[in-house]
């Protein structure tokens, strides 16, 4: 018998934090497995967010830089300009991403910096203990919308994907799932070819994981994955969009 | 040795760093600093470097972060306003001993302010540029060479001691054109950065630069172990320019613009027979706590002159102690003292002796 | 011929592995607790594993190694 799947080299041997079922991890794992196949570790420099994910650098075995909240895409902008044949990745979650580091989204993707963005949105701000984020849904009770979110007070969740893609510095913008195998080789393609469309030289590319939070949504993973099917894809719908790796669209 | 070359402040302290190896620049416009972004973006493509206008300060100075964790020389510039937004990412560079050379050419505040010439961030420089236990090196030049100078000094000493070390004007010097000879860079040290996140090709474990801590005795040990640095740097770091002090009866304090005007005071005040003198800190952090110390037996007097309410002269009289009169006198709001002002204060504390 | 090996040390008893699995052939100890106080994954019957990593692909703690 041969080993036909194993923990891949760029992940460190430290245990994920994480809560029991958190999908993090499996991210974590393609964006490994896609460092491994492409055999980029060695000049790999990966960026962390503020937030659940804070201390992926404690999992990559790739150099790692720390950033504040919401602001990786800039100190990813610094280190890809200063190391332009280096890999720069940022792993971000829905509140860095969308509300604090909006700014630094927003223009570094219209930069069309030669980057990639790992974009896990789950609807909910996990490390502080599930409050509303920029992605909870109208209706979506959390800590700090107790009530339901209110869109006329709170107004209504971004859909990154479709925002980021209207800017003509983006390369490559899909958004995927990982609640079933299926999915998750979709996931595992799209972030493979949003590294390699870096290593080809061809710009940004972002990938927007719906994810879930099974410990603050109060759900079972599986009830969580579920949820997540019935609520959140309808209204972030999985797919590509946008794509100008093979040419102009 | 180069020649000598007619320059402004401003992009003076632009060419010096490129000279001293810059070659990646982060800014965002705001007066009156301008000149430095438009003087990079100029020269940076020609050289290979980079020159990128950032979405806001926030974004530039973690630019800067990404670029030095990259083991690169990287620098920002701004004003008042801009460097309160940059002063999360001055305390998270500082947090993951970063070096970096940020510029703060001063206007006036608080709030927007105004646009005129100010030193009334000395407090922020030097004591809270930031949240957390830490410290920047503050460099504050007096002319267009020392400018040039104490670029090269912030980038050496910034590296050497892996920290965040600013430049700190006001209006009234980068406007300022005088002749300055631009150093050799050949004749500075080569600092390796072996800690820099620039892929680790196999041959190394990973680097990890960041600034948390959640385990407290962790963070204490960590910042206790900069803070020895600090100390170190306090020992050895401290500087300061003494102009007719071995005599004097009063002994004014100013640095940057306002020591220019002092100067002129002092000589007016000599030529009456006054026996005037003036410490320039050239190091705000560390303060010159040693020169003006030794200072203080054979003076009789201090006043600090600032562009300011007031604030360095909360440095002088920790150093003074209580041992001689520390009075103030400074001008805000973007006003420059004039020399008359300075010396009706000299005169006002001779009489009074 | 597949089996599957299970970190248990790692393994955080979230099910996911549990309901993944094909064949059905997964279940939680329970009659055993980890360090972390959780009941591992374990597979009851290597006979019927085809070694397909479904499995491993969806555990969010890369706790399983196929082999096959």
């Amino acid at each position: 018998m041969a080993i036909v799947f194993s923990k891949p080299h760029a992940l460190t041997d430290k245990p994920f934090h994480y809560c029991p079922g958190c999908p993090h991890g499996i991210v974590h794992r393609l964006v490994a497995e896609t460092i491994d196949e492409l055999g980029i570790e060695g000049r790999t420099v990966g960026v962390a967010p503020v937030g659940c994910s804070v201390m992926a650098y404690d999992y990559f075995s790739c150099d790692m830089i720390e950033a504040a909240h919401g602001r990786a895409p800039a100190v990813a902008t610094g280190l890809k300009r200063a190391l332009p044949n280096n890999i720069v990745f940022t792993y971000q979650g829905d509140g860095d991403l969308a509300a604090i580091g909006m700014c630094e989204t927003i223009h570094a993707a219209t930069r069309g910096e030669n980057i990639t963005v790992i974009f896990i949105n789950n609807a909910i701000y996990g490390m502080t203990g599930g409050q509303m984020a920029p992605t909870s849904l109208p209706g979506q009770v959390t800590q700090t919308s107790p009530y339901g979110r209110d869109v006329k007070t709170a107004g209504y969740p971004i859909r990154v994907c479709e925002l980021l893609s209207t800017l003509d510095g983006v390369t490559f913008a899909q958004r995927v799932a990982v609640d079933s195998v299926k999915n998750v080789n979709i996931a595992k393609r799209a972030i493979k070819k949003a590294f390699t469309n870096q290593v080809e030289g061809k710009g940004y590319s972002i990938i927007e994981v719906v994810s879930t939070c099974p410990t603050n949504w109060g759900m079972s993973p599986m009830e969580a994955f579920q949820w997540m099917r019935d609520n959140m894809l309808p209204y972030y719908p999985l797919g590509v969009y946008k794509d100008k790796s093979e040419g102009e669209n | 040795m180069n020649e000598r070359v007619l320059m402004k402040g401003n992009e003076a302290l632009a060419e010096a760093a490129i000279c001293a190896g810059c070659r990646h620049f982060f800014g965002y416009p705001i007066t009156p600093q301008t000149e430095v972004a438009a003087y990079m973006a100029k020269r940076m493509p020609k050289i290979g470097g980079t020159y990128l206008q950032a979405e806001s300060e926030i974004a530039a100075i973690n630019m800067v972060l990404g670029a030095s964790s990259a083991g690169v020389r990287a620098m920002t510039s701004s004003s008042s306003p801009g460097i309160s937004l940059k002063s999360e990412g001055i305390s998270y560079i500082a947090g993951s001993d970063l070096p970096a050379l940020i510029v703060n050419v001063q206007r006036g505040g608080p709030g927007l302010g105004g646009i005129q010439p100010s030193q009334s961030d000395y407090w922020q420089a030097t004591k809270a540029t930031g949240h957390g236990d830490f410290h920047m090196l503050v460099f504050a030049p007096s002319t267009v060479q020392e400018m040039v100078d104490l670029v090269f000094d912030a980038f050496d000493l910034g590296d050497k001691y892996r920290m965040p070390a600013m430049l700190f004007l006001d209006g009234m010097l980068g406007q300022m054109m005088e002749p300055v000879i631009l150093p050799d860079p050949s004749s500075r040290p080569v600092i390796e950065k072996p800690w820099a996140a620039n892929g680790h090709q196999g041959k190394r474990p990973h680097n990890i630069i960041k600034s948390l801590y959640l385990e407290p005795q962790e963070l204490e040990r960590t910042i206790i172990e900069r803070f020895k640095r600090y100390d170190h740097i306090k020992a050895t770091e401290q500087r300061a320019e003494e102009y007719l002090t071995d005599d004097a009866d009063i002994i004014i304090v100013a640095y940057g613009a306002s020591s220019r005007i002092a100067r002129s005071a002092v000589n007016t005040a000599r030529s009456m027979g006054i026996k005037a003198g003036l410490i320039r800190p050239i190091t705000l952090w560390p303060f010159p706590v040693d020169i003006i110390n030794k200072n203080v037996e054979n003076t009789k007097a201090f006043l600090s002159v600032e562009m300011s309410m007031g604030q360095m002269v909360d440095d002088v009289r920790l150093v003074v102690n209580g041992r001689r009169p520390v009075s103030f006198f400074g001008r805000t709001g973007g006003i420059i003292p004039t020399p008359d002002e300075v010396l009706e204060q000299i005169k006002a504390i001779n009489g009074g002796m | 011929m597949a089996k599957i090996i299970i970190n248990e040390s790692v393994c955080k008893g979230c099910e996911i592995c549990v309901n993944t699995c094909p064949q059905k052939i997964i279940a939680l100890a329970s009659d055993r607790i980890n360090s972390k106080g959780y009941h591992p994954a374990q597979l009851l019957d290597e006979n019927k594993c085809t070694g397909c990593c479904s499995c491993a692909m969806m555990c969010p703690d890369v706790a399983i190694t196929v082999e096959r």
